[in-house]
């Protein structure tokens, strides 16, 4: 495990230098992905414009729920994104060359073509979140504070898992591509705004199936002491470490799954 | 180092046959095959498209499982010990380059180099050495894209071999290169083959590959073997006619000798087809004591033409 995670750095090291042969390219486009990045956090501040509360939260707390839903969906980005990727390895039979490497083609997809202007997406929610922790009308309790990295934390895990998931499904069916981006960027989105926003029985799908619920939502209403606008048991509040977990599990299964099922091309 | 027992491999293809309809079918890609190849062995796998070649490679690599049949290469399962095979083995697609279209060649291979561990002191030499060899020296640091298929193709090759692997295996490793190109491969996989014991396993069309480099073969077609055994007894044994190349003093009509047919005429030049079994020297004396000749050449079959036989008569050649 260790070995990997030196292994994914060096890669990624590798790719930073390559990219950074060309620094005025590197450094617009990342300005360029940051800008596009804090186009969500724009909307936002927009219709506060015009009305107090979303959904019958305030300001600050839903730049909360933007600035930790943000942050861990770039770093899982940052680490997994390029897991998208893996349909079209699979089509151009790239994926056969990452086989016959002595290293997880997991850590190869994830790190081909890694770009430093992917980790340039971390600024707006990292503005945001320094901005907003210290004028959020929250009583900060030893446990609030500290489940706030908590919940960064799992957030960032519950996404990586989905992206591997996601990748999963591409073992077997190709061109599904467009289809997984609306679970995971779908799911970034979703994640940005109180849940209290849409209908009940989405709301229950987003906690018990595919658990976006607890990239953010269940734990802030911890943070900031809200009741659960579906009632749900305050238990699950805590509950995001061991979700993450457990759909890493999943990830980790399907993946292999995939893999064995994966019947290569032609030639 | 490589032995295969009776591997098979099966898939299902789905064909639409209506709107929803569709139609399984199920395709012997490899379909029982057997063979040894022993350390330092140079060996040229043939077969025509679609004969089970790539899947034979796949199996052979651990991309893919045998349906059933046991495949130990260096002696590991493939399928189950894929990275720990993936350190003593050496793979060229030439189809599809390992290298990274984006990075120079020398990124590219620093990154091989993390990717199989290779130690700094031992890639600096072994690099040096390729780089002399493959003549890399003018393109190391140009992106991969830009390099010409040759170039790349030579990029590949180095990329293969720097963890310095026992056994590579390659893939149609030249095709599309020129005629240039493919002898600087062809060199380098000689050298490779007999400087350092390299046991290699070489898939192509290319008959002039196996000609120069293999002293044994392997033809595949429709998943089995059809043979496998030295290119000299190959020739033999699928019996392929002789060409008797024949300069008459001045132009004539076709010659007439018993058993040889004339193929072709061209002015004072002749070609004539001697089948196997008949005494080349007896024709060419029945000829000169009839027609005055100038000049006169005898045409072992190209390897071309004895796989071309062997695949229409669809038999197999026990060697």
């Amino acid at each position: 495990m260790a070995d990997a995670l030196r292994l994914y750095a060096l890669l990624i090291w590798t790719w930073i230098r390559a990219a950074a042969q060309f620094p005025v390219s590197m450094v617009l486009l990342g300005l360029a992905s940051a800008a596009v990045a804090a186009l969500d956090m724009v909307g936002i501040m927009l219709l506060f414009a015009h009305t107090p509360r979303i959904a019958g939260f305030t300001a600050p707390e839903v730049l909360f729920l933007y600035g930790t839903s943000a942050m861990s969906f770039v770093v899982a980005d940052v680490l997994l994104g390029g897991t998208e990727r893996l349909g079209e390895h699979v089509r151009q039979g790239t994926l056969d060359t990452m086989l016959v490497r002595p290293v997880s083609p997991l850590i190869q997809i994830a790190t081909e073509d890694f770009s430093p202007r992917r980790m340039a997406k971390l600024l707006p929610p990292v503005v945001v979140l320094a901005f907003v922790l210290p004028r959020l009308p929250a009583d900060w309790t030893a446990g609030r504070v500290v489940m706030v990295p908590v919940m960064l934390v799992s957030g960032t895990v519950i996404f990586a898992a989905l992206w591997v998931l996601t990748a999963s499904v591409q073992f077997v069916v190709i061109d599904v591509h467009a289809a997984t981006k609306s679970v995971t960027y779908g799911g970034a989105f979703l994640t940005q705004y109180p849940m209290s926003l849409y209908a009940r029985d989405f709301v229950r799908g987003m906690t018990f199936t595919i658990p976006l619920a607890f990239v953010n939502w269940q734990p802030a209403l911890y943070v900031l002491d809200r009741p659960d606008p579906l009632g749900l048991p305050a238990a699950l509040r805590f509950a995001a470490p061991a979700v993450a977990v457990a759909l890493c599990a999943v990830a980790a299964l399907a993946w292999r799954a995939g893999l064995r099922h994966y019947r290569s091309t032609g030639s | 180092m490589i032995e295969v027992t009776d591997i098979h491999k099966t898939f299902t293809v789905r064909t639409r046959t209506g709107r929803l309809r569709r139609r399984r079918t199920t395709v012997r890609a490899v379909d029982g095959i057997s063979f040894t190849v022993a350390p330092g062995e140079f060996v040229g796998y043939l077969g025509p498209n679609g004969a089970g070649k790539s899947t034979t490679i796949k199996m052979l690599t651990g991309i893919l499982s045998p349906g059933s049949g046991t495949v130990r290469v260096a002696g590991l399962d493939p399928s189950r010990r894929r990275t720990a095979l993936a350190r003593r083995i050496g793979v060229v697609f030439g189809q599809r380059t390992t290298l990274w279209w984006d990075l120079p060649l020398r990124d590219s291979l620093t990154l091989i180099r993390h990717l199989y561990r290779v130690e700094a002191g031992a890639h600096r030499r072994r690099l040096a050495e390729l780089t002399e060899l493959l003549d890399l020296g003018p393109f190391l640091s140009t992106p991969v894209r830009q390099l010409s298929l040759g170039q790349r193709m030579r990029g590949d090759l180095a990329a293969a071999l720097l963890h310095d692997p026992p056994i590579l295996v390659l893939d149609e490793p030249t095709i599309g290169l020129d005629v240039v190109s493919k002898a600087t491969v062809r060199g380098f996989l000689e050298r490779v083959n007999t400087e350092r014991g390299t046991t290699i396993l070489l898939t192509t069309h290319d008959l002039g590959d196996i000609e120069r480099l293999c002293r044994r073969v392997m033809i595949i077609d429709h998943g089995r073997l059809a043979y496998d055994g030295d290119l000299d007894r190959l020739r033999a044994a699928v019996a392929a006619d002789r060409v008797l190349v024949v300069d008459l003093e001045r132009p004539a009509p076709p010659v007439r000798l018993a058993g040889v047919v004339v193929e072709r005429v061209e002015g004072p030049r002749q070609w004539l087809r001697v089948p196997r079994e008949m005494n080349a020297a007896a024709v060419v004396a029945a000829l000169a004591d009839r027609y005055p000749i100038a000049d006169i050449a005898l045409r072992e079959p190209g390897i071309e033409e004895v796989v071309t036989r062997l695949y229409r008569d669809g038999g197999r050649v026990t060697a």
